[in-house]
């Protein structure tokens, strides 16, 4: 009974912080109603909307260092359509291309006019920040699971605003296989568990 | 002389005696009132507050950091659940250290919440067979896949029933504390709990003072001593904040997802919907808030 009585206590304060907490809530709701998140090129974030909430990109999407913008280059050259190995340039590239590596090349994804852009099956043009797109042409149900946050991590708040990661921040677009990783040592075998507080410790080593 | 003998002196004369013991052993008022505290959820908000007063005190003699010792209670619609990716669990371990990490953990002894078993995949999960010592080179090994383990919030918890002195108990929003003070030692609760989840402070525990997190509550991961049980919390002081625990934050294959199971929108509930979804040991009946499904 004692217990019931205290636990009464806290609650219209409980009521009172709740009440705040959900007005916060609904205040975010409508200024990501008013973002629109399909066409978003001109800002540097970009920002997908699910379940009501917004998530905002951690970083940028991770182009090599020097590359980008890649009209830089491409203007000055002549645009060449034509199927082949790359060699003198972004040879790199094609040492570790393994992305359905005998039916598609560079083309396939980025624009033959204007570098800059990626280039969906459709003709459309897109930004490198809306990359999850053009992998989701083939990739559909990863997309989906990625868009309600079971693909892929996110980090932030479980219940607000939250942080996600591009595909191409964890899986390289031209070799997706996920990179193997050395783990973190294992536990002490049981029998190596010391007890001893540390003074015994040093008074055991001298 | 025959008076000396009577019941009533003999209490009397033992009280004087416990009474001048106390003081000669230089027990302040502090000490004795953390010695009398009474169980946490018996507790007034005064009460409450005065005590973390105190304990903030205390951490900042014996650690000589400023902790922020919060007692948040649970937040009215909330029911926690924790979902984790088989299908993309690498085995790498690195939620068990960021928990080390974030909950202040004795390194040695060691103690960690999170144990990654190894099974081989045609067994299936199997845990007479499974391995929480493997350590090769790079993971995942071919032909084996990962379950990593951490208490599993059940709905109908065996070890908060076994306690014999209530020292353990389920909070509203899903959570499975421990009050640290209360708590007696007896390890019940580890013979109960069918996962392995709760881990015993058999040593005083040790953390390195430039690794302790300051940022901690009450029921979850202040420093603990030695001769108590202790066990994942869901990270109860960043969850009730709105923050991800810390596994979830660490995890570099995002196989782990948490959320409110109350709130359809939820990805828990995404998952529960749409994925194949397992619990450890269904058998037993503890019906965990921990869930495991396969993501492909």
């Amino acid at each position: 009974m004692k217990l019931k009585k205290i636990q009464k206590g806290p609650l219209p304060l409980l009521v009172l912080v709740l009440f705040i907490f959900g007005y916060g809530c609904s205040s975010q709701l409508s200024e990501a109603d008013n973002h629109n998140p399909e066409i978003n090129n001109s800002t540097e974030q970009i920002a997908v909307k699910t379940a009501g909430i917004t998530e905002i990109a951690v970083e940028a999407p991770p182009l090599t260092d020097g590359i980008f913008p890649c009209n830089d280059c491409h203007s000055e050259i002549e645009a060449n359509p034509e199927r082949r190995e790359l060699v003198d340039m972004h040879d790199d590239i094609t040492a570790i291309f393994n992305h359905d590596s005998d039916n598609r090349w560079c083309l396939d994804c980025h624009d033959l006019n204007n570098r800059d852009s990626l280039r969906l099956a459709s003709g459309q043009l897109l930004d490198f920040k809306e990359s999850y797109k053009l992998c989701g042409q083939c990739h559909g149900l990863k997309l989906r699971d990625w868009k309600v946050g079971v693909h892929g991590k996110r980090t932030g708040e479980w219940n607000g605003k939250k942080e996600y990661l591009l595909c191409v921040h964890c899986h390289d677009p031209h070799s997706p296989k996920f990179e193997l990783l050395t783990p973190e040592p294992p536990p002490v075998m049981q029998e190596n568990i010391s007890y001893l507080n540390r003074k015994q410790k040093d008074d055991e080593t001298k | 002389m025959k008076q000396n003998k009577t019941r009533r002196s003999f209490l009397k004369n033992i009280s004087l005696a416990s009474m001048a013991a106390l003081t000669a052993t230089g027990c302040n008022m502090k000490e004795l009132d953390e010695f009398f505290q009474r169980n946490f959820r018996t507790l007034s908000d005064k009460e409450k507050e005065d005590i973390i007063k105190n304990l903030e005190q205390k951490y900042k003699q014996k650690y000589n950091k400023e902790f922020q010792v919060s007692a948040q209670p649970a937040m009215e619609q909330v029911e926690f659940a924790y979902a984790l990716d088989l299908s993309r669990c690498v085995g790498c371990r690195k939620c068990v250290y960021a928990c080390v990490d974030e909950n202040n953990q004795s390194r040695s002894p060691q103690i960690h919440w999170i144990q990654v078993l190894q099974m081989e995949k045609e067994k299936g999960i199997d845990f007479a067979h499974s391995d929480v010592h493997y350590n090769p080179e790079k993971v995942p090994e071919k032909g084996h896949f990962y379950l990593p383990v951490a208490c599993q919030q059940c709905r109908t918890p065996q070890c908060t029933t076994v306690c014999p002195v209530k020292a353990t108990w389920q909070e509203p929003d899903g959570i499975v504390v421990i009050d640290y003070n209360w708590c007696i030692g007896c390890r019940y609760c580890m013979a109960a709990c069918p996962y392995g989840a709760r881990h015993f402070n058999w040593g005083e525990p040790e953390v390195p003072e430039e690794e302790l997190n300051t940022d901690v509550h009450y029921l979850g991961n202040r420093p603990r001593v030695k001769g108590v049980v202790e066990k994942c919390t869901f990270c109860i002081q960043r969850v009730r904040k709105g923050k991800y625990p810390s596994c979830v934050e660490i995890c570099p294959v995002g196989a782990r997802k948490f959320g409110n199971l109350l709130d359809p929108e939820s990805e828990i509930r995404y998952i529960l919907e749409n994925k194949r979804v397992l619990v450890l040991k269904e058998e037993l009946n503890t019906q965990p808030r921990f869930y495991y499904f396969f993501g492909v």
